[in-house]
Formats: C-alpha cells, structure tokens, sequence
C-alpha cells in the first residue's frame, strides 16, 4: 500500500511555467538598471535617492492600503516598486524629495488600489502620478538643469542658478528649431536636459531589447509608437529643419523611448491583442506628434498615454484575432 | 522543412525540453502478467459496450467479453486467460463506478480461437473495416473514438492520412519508444491504413525531438511514393488534432467540424500499430505501452501493459514512490486527469501514468490577472482566453461564446503561461457545460413552441374541415 494522503484532485494543466507575476515584474526592473545608471552618471547620486525614495514610499502606501482594507499584502508581487522607479523616472533632478512621495501617493493608492490593485487600474500608474504631480507643481516639474551639474545635494532643495540650469532639447523642437549643441549622439547617451530617466534612448532600448528577449513585453507597441513619431516627423518637419534630422532629434529626444518601451507596455493599460497593440502604439504616436506640433506643452508622450490607456478595452474588444477555423466558414458564407 | 502552427508553448527546461529524458532512453519492459485485469465497458467513445459473459465462464486472451453497444462504438477483450470473477461497477480513471468484467488470470495466456492472422491483401473494404471494429480498435492517443467510425466516415472525404506522432504531452515517451523499437508496426499500419481509405497522401508526422526515430522510418517508407515523413516543431500542443491537420497541410478544420471536413483523417501511433497487429497477428486490442514517470516516481520506465491492470502494479514495477505523491495523472500533466486511487485499470486510451511530489502544479490562493496577454499569444486556437476568463466569471455566457469559449479545446496552455496562476481551463469547463445548458434549453423551448404551434394549426385545421 502507497501513501496517498497528499493525493489532491484538480483540474488540468498540471505544470505551469517558471515565470509568474513577481518575475516578470523583476525583469522589469532589471531592463530599468541602464538608464537609472546613466541617470547616476549624468544627474549624480540625488537621480537615485530620488529613486529609492519613490520606490519606499509606493511600497508603504500599497502596504498601509492593504491593511486599512485587510487584504494580503501585494507589495510582493514587485510591481509596485516599478511604478516607483517610473515615478522618480519622470520627475526632474532638481524636485525636491517629497513631490514623488506624493506622486506615489496619488499613483499607488488612487490610480491603482482605489481600483482594486494590480491588473484593475485602467491607467498607468506611474503616468497618473505624473499627470498629478504636473498639474500640482507645474514649475517644479519642469526645472531643467544641464548634465553634470555639480553639489547637487542628496536629499536637500537644490538652488537653481543660471550656472545649472539647462533647457531640454524638446523646447527648441517645440519652436520648430533643432536643439543646439545638442548632438544626436548626446541624446542617445543621455547628455541633456529632462526627467531623470528619459535622457538616454540607448540606455532605454538596451532595456527594451532585454524585455524582448526574455519575451515580458512584444515589440508591437513599441515598434508601432515610434516608427509613427519618426513617419510623421519625417513627412512633416516643422520650420522648413532638414528631414532626417528634424525625425531622429524627435524621436530621441523627451520621453518617448522611456514612453514606449516602459509605459505604453504596461500589461494592465494597454491591449492584449497583437492588433489591438498596433492600434493603440499608432494612436499614441499620432497624439504625441498633435500635442508636440499644436499643444500648449512642450511634451506629449504621457498625455497620449494616458487618454489611450482609457481606450484599451475598446480597442481590444473591436481587434478580436480571427479564431483557428473561421476563415473558411466566411469565405463558404460568402459564396 | 520543418512543421509546425502558430501559437503553443514550450513546456519543460533548457536541459531538458518536455521533461521527457527519464524516459526517452529506457526501452519498452514488459510488466508481469497481473494477477487479474478489469475491464471498463467504457474504454472508448460512444455507447459502452455490453457484456457478454457471466461470473464463472472460462475466457481465453483476446475473447470478445463485451460486444459493441451500437455503431460508435467498441467491444472489449479478455487481456489475459482466465475465469470471470466479477461484472460489477470498480473505479474508472473518470472517477466514477462504470460496469466492468474483471478476469482472474490462469496464467496460461492461452489464445482464443478466433484469433488468428488476416489476409488483408485478398480483403475487400468492408471485411478489412469489420475486423478493425471487431478489434475493439479506438484512437490510442487519448480520445479513443472508435477507429472504424473514423474510417467509414472518412472514405471519400479524405485525401489524407496522417499518423500523429507528435507525442507533444511532456513526459510521456511511449510512442517515441514504439517509433523507435517497432517501426515496421506503425508505418506498416499506416500502409494499411492508407490502402482502405484510398488516399494518395499518407504521412507520420513526428516532433524533431524524436530525430532518433527517422533513420528506420525512412528506410520503411523509401519504397511507397504515398508515404512522407513530416519532422514537427518542438510545441505543444502539435498532436492536438487540428493543430497538425494545420502544421501538415496548411489546412483549417472549420469550427465545430471534423478532420474530415478539411480532407484528414489523423489516427495516433499506437493505433496504427494495433491494425498492423490485428491484421498480422489476429489480436484485438490487448495491451498498451505505458509511460510511468514524474517526481514521485523512484525508476521511471515505459512499461508494455496488459489493458486492464491495476496502476498499483505498475507502480510496484516502477520501484514505487521515491517521495510521497501529491499528484496522481492519468495522462500527460497538460490535459491528464487526476486520479486519487491506484486501483484504476489502464484503460485503451492511457499512454502515461503521472505521479507528482514536488511544487509542479504552483497553485496560488487569490490569482489576479495582471491583463499580460501571455495566455493569448499561447492559445493555440487563436483565441481570448483572458477575456473568456473575465466574462466566464460573470456569466456573461454571450460575450464568453464571442471570445472563442466553445471553439477551446482545453489544451491548458492559456494557464500553463499565465504568470498569476489563474487556473483558466477549469474556469472554461465551468462556462462551457453553463452554455451548453443554455443552448439545450433553448432548443427545447423553442422546440416545445414549434410543436405547440403544430398543435394549434392542427387543431384549426381540424375545425376547418
């Protein structure tokens, strides 16, 4: 006789694979390492206490939620630490240390838990906390300071003096003029003005090739986001710049890397349908290009983000994939 | 060229791609006679078989014990020598009690008279389709649908016969290690086969994995231009029936249709090889090659079984548990059913016996879909298992329908990649049998008015005249 008393009966499939939630969350942390290390070089060591400190505060306020409602804690799951790294990616390095305590405020307990937690927000998160942080302290979010400014303190207030601060290159773009002294090669490496973790689209794509390769996000969204930005700008360069170059600063310069790659992707905001993704990287594509062309702001990546984050059941619902054994059916049907 | 499908996944390790090499290497052993067999009317689809013999009689191996219960259907065979001890309800791998014959063995293994090899060459059709039925041949893969069925119903539709030997379930090496060891039998029955449904194509379709296996299938099928040899992607599930219809011939099986529909007609390796032993040897379906394998297990190996045996036996030869289980796997670990008692006989369709200690099944309390799409990519229907999930939940039996629920064909590899553990498939059980409820009610109701309707103008008739 064999013990059996550990014998469960449950539906099939009996194995799963390795990955689950808490990995994949993982590697997208991992794919976030290179442009943090960049944002280190360029802004100094105050670019990662910005960081961590985003990362803590998202954690303790998914964690005080949880207990005020009395659910498990799902801080586990490690997703909440990537909207605090989005977080601090989005503010300059020039904000003072509680503006992205409150973003996450704002980002983890009314973008995301009021709406019943991980895979329930139908916005993203961290571009919610954004959106909230811009309209709350328009000035602060947009203090530019050049690469390599130097005694930036760690946690205190940075003064701002004409020695240190720097334009981005977007603005120059936004008057239909190219970035000056700003080569491409500075924006691919992430020596310019902006957010702390948009500057370097090289550092951003390194990420987004890990991504690919450990198969957590398809190339859909990204690919079809901006190869929309770059036909676009291509076909209508403003101010009479050259072609080519008007598309590539375009392209590289803002947070339309760190956009598409890292926020357009979000599981939860965006579509799950291969044709539904295309659908919703062209939209947001066309809607960065309108408001960088015709809106009052300078930027317009996370706006477009966000009002087709709103879109995404509709889109997935009108993108359903032909189901294996139908085309037949149509083409007998249409006989 | 390689052949293959879209969507599926890729079960197993690095090192070890579909946790087949505790087995892949160990020859078929066959197991001691048991000291008795039981046999389930019920080892096939369609009507259960009817017994034929009483408590006390005397019954050779490969006597008819149980005759067809209509046309798809299939008789049942002593599997061993010996008296009937018992025709009773015992525990079936479905889980319930289903009648049964159970043979005490004499251990004489003394064959029946009717059993004796065929002519097939100087046979006509019907003959060569009647001895496939009296066999008691049904699909060995799993499905067991009554092979002759399959034939009759395929004559003329078909230009195509393919022999699934995907064996894409991980862990399960029984028909890789028929492949290998008895070539002559399956492409032998595949030539068969092909000669009764008169097709121009016939092709074994193997998983690359399985390279092995191709140096004597070739050298088989060199001398018939009928014959091809078709290596497969690595990917489960490439042996679900549709999916290699797709992978071989580029074809479709329209939704809610048959192979047949789409010119195929796809029967499993053993299967083949129990026409080749029918016609050649005169044996019915007698026994199966079994895998024994899994974490529980202490000496995994693929055993030749008589149809009938008590798991338990096998699990004795298998050394017994190493570790106890907590998983018990009728089946491959994809679409295998759990089993709670070794007591079970291996029925006709068993090609594996699964036994599981460790942390496979990674089961999580509260899942929470984090919307990845991972399940979509994999579905190898090319449908919404996400979205089924969702409106599955909430009844929404309309929009369910819409996502593909009825087209699923439970293939578990939605839930196999789902990064939060959501067990999907039974979810889709669930919905699925609540639409069906609904669909039958609704044809009843309507139905009940058209008859009603009848009635009425009858009646108005009636007063007419």
């Amino acid at each position: 006789m064999y013990d059996l008393s550990k014998v469960v009966v449950t539906s099939s499939p009996h194995i799963k694979a390795e990955d689950d939630t808490r990995s994949l969350m993982l590697d997208v942390l991992i794919a976030l390492i290179p442009a943090l290390a960049v944002a280190v070089f360029t802004f100094g060591p105050r670019a990662l206490v910005l960081t961590v400190i985003s990362m803590v505060a998202c954690a303790v306020f998914e964690t005080i939620y949880n207990k005020i409602v009395g659910q498990a804690n799902t801080v586990s799951d490690l997703s909440c630490f990537v909207t605090g790294v989005l977080i601090a990616f989005n503010i300059p390095v020039a904000a003072p240390w509680w503006m992205p305590v409150f973003g996450s405020l704002f980002g983890i307990i009314v973008v995301k838990m009021l709406f019943g937690g991980i895979g329930k927000n139908f916005m993203n998160p961290a571009l919610g906390a954004r959106a909230f942080m811009m309209a709350s302290w328009p000035a602060l979010m947009t203090t530019w300071l050049i690469p390599h400014a130097q005694n930036l303190p760690l946690f205190g207030n940075v003064t701002v003096t004409d020695a240190i601060s720097g334009a981005t290159p977007l603005a120059a773009l936004k008057a239909g003029t190219l970035p000056e002294g700003v080569s491409l090669l500075d924006m691919l490496l992430g020596q310019t003005g902006g957010v702390i973790g948009e500057t370097s689209a090289l550092a951003l794509i390194a990420g987004g090739l890990y991504l690919l390769y450990r198969k957590v996000i398809t190339i859909n969204i990204p690919a079809a986001y901006i190869l929309t930005v770059a036909v676009i700008t291509f076909i209508f360069p403003m101010g009479g710049q050259p072609r080519l170059m008007w598309m590539l600063s375009q392209v590289l310069s803002g947070g339309l890397m760190l956009g598409a790659i890292f926020m357009a992707t979000d599981y939860v905001t965006s579509p799950v349908t291969a044709k539904g993704q295309i659908v919703f990287g062209v939209g947001c594509g066309l809607l960065t290009v309108f408001i960088r062309y015709f809106g009052g702001l300078p930027e317009g990546v996370s706006y477009s983000i966000l009002i087709m984050n709103t879109l995404v059941w509709a889109i997935d619902k009108a993108t359903h994939p032909r189901k294996f054994g139908y085309a037949l059916e149509k083409k007998k049907e249409a006989q | 060229m390689v052949y293959s499908f879209r969507g599926g996944i890729h079960p197993g390790t690095h090192a070890d791609p579909g946790y087949k090499a505790a087995t892949n290497t160990k020859p078929i052993e066959k197991l001691a006679l048991p000291d008795k067999v039981i046999l389930p009317v019920s080892m096939h689809i369609g009507a259960p078989a009817k017994p034929i013999v009483s408590v006390g009689d005397t019954v050779d191996l490969g006597q008819p014990v149980a005759e067809a219960g209509g046309f798809v259907s299939a008789p049942v065979h002593a599997t061993v020598s010996g008296k009937v001890t018992a025709v009773a309800p015992m525990l079936h791998p479905n889980g319930s009690k289903v009648l049964s014959v159970v043979i005490e063995n004499d251990g004489e293994d003394r064959p029946h008279e009717s059993v004796h090899p065929y002519d097939f060459a100087s046979m006509s059709n019907e003959e060569r389709i009647e001895c496939i039925r009296s066999a008691g041949i049904v699909g060995h893969g799993g499905a067991t649908f009554p092979t002759h069925v399959k034939i009759q119903s395929g004559i003329g539709k078909c230009d195509t016969v393919i022999i699934n030997a995907a064996e894409c379930e991980p862990y399960i090496t029984s028909d890789h290690r028929l492949l290998l060891e008895r070539p002559e039998e399956v492409i032998g029955g595949l030539k068969m086969l092909a000669d009764i449904m008169g097709v121009p194509n016939a092709i074994i379709a193997i998983e690359e994995n399985k390279a092995d296996v191709f140096p004597g299938i070739e050298k088989l099928i060199a001398d018939d231009p009928r014959l091809k040899l078709y290596p497969l992607k690595c990917k489960y599930p490439q042996g679900a029936e549709k999916q290699l219809i797709n992978a071989c011939t580029g074809r479709e099986v329209p939704s809610g249709k048959l192979p047949a529909d789409a010119g195929c007609a796809v029967f499993n390796v053993d299967t083949a090889g129990a026409v080749y032993r029918r016609f050649t040897t005169g044996m019915p379906v007698i026994r199966r090659i079994v895998t024994v394998s899994g974490s529980a297990v202490a000496e995994p190996k693929n055993l030749e079984v008589r149809i009938g045996t008590q798991v338990e036996k096998l699990i004795d030869a298998c050394g017994g548990f190493k570790e106890a289980p907590n998983k018990l796997l009728m089946g491959g670990p994809m679409m295998g059913v759990a089993q709670f008692s070794l007591e079970i006989p291996i029925f006709k369709g068993t090609n594996a016996f699964l036994c599981f200690a460790g942390e496979e099944d990674k089961r999580v309390e509260d899942p929470k879909c984090i919307r990845c799409g991972k399940c979509i990519g994999a579905c190898p229907m090319h449908l919404l298992p996400m979205y089924m999930n969702v409106y599955g939940k909430q009844d929404d039996l309309d929009n369910a329908a819409e996502c593909g629920m009825m087209d699923c064909i439970e293939c578990g590899s939605c839930a196999y990649v789902c990064p939060a553990r959501i067990p999907l498939v039974a979810q889709f059980r669930l919905t699925k049998g609540k639409i069906q409820a609904q669909r039958m009610a609704a044809k009843a109701k309507a139905d009940a008015e058209k008859a009603k309707a009848e009635a009425e103008k009858a009646a108005a008739d009636a007063e007419k005249k």
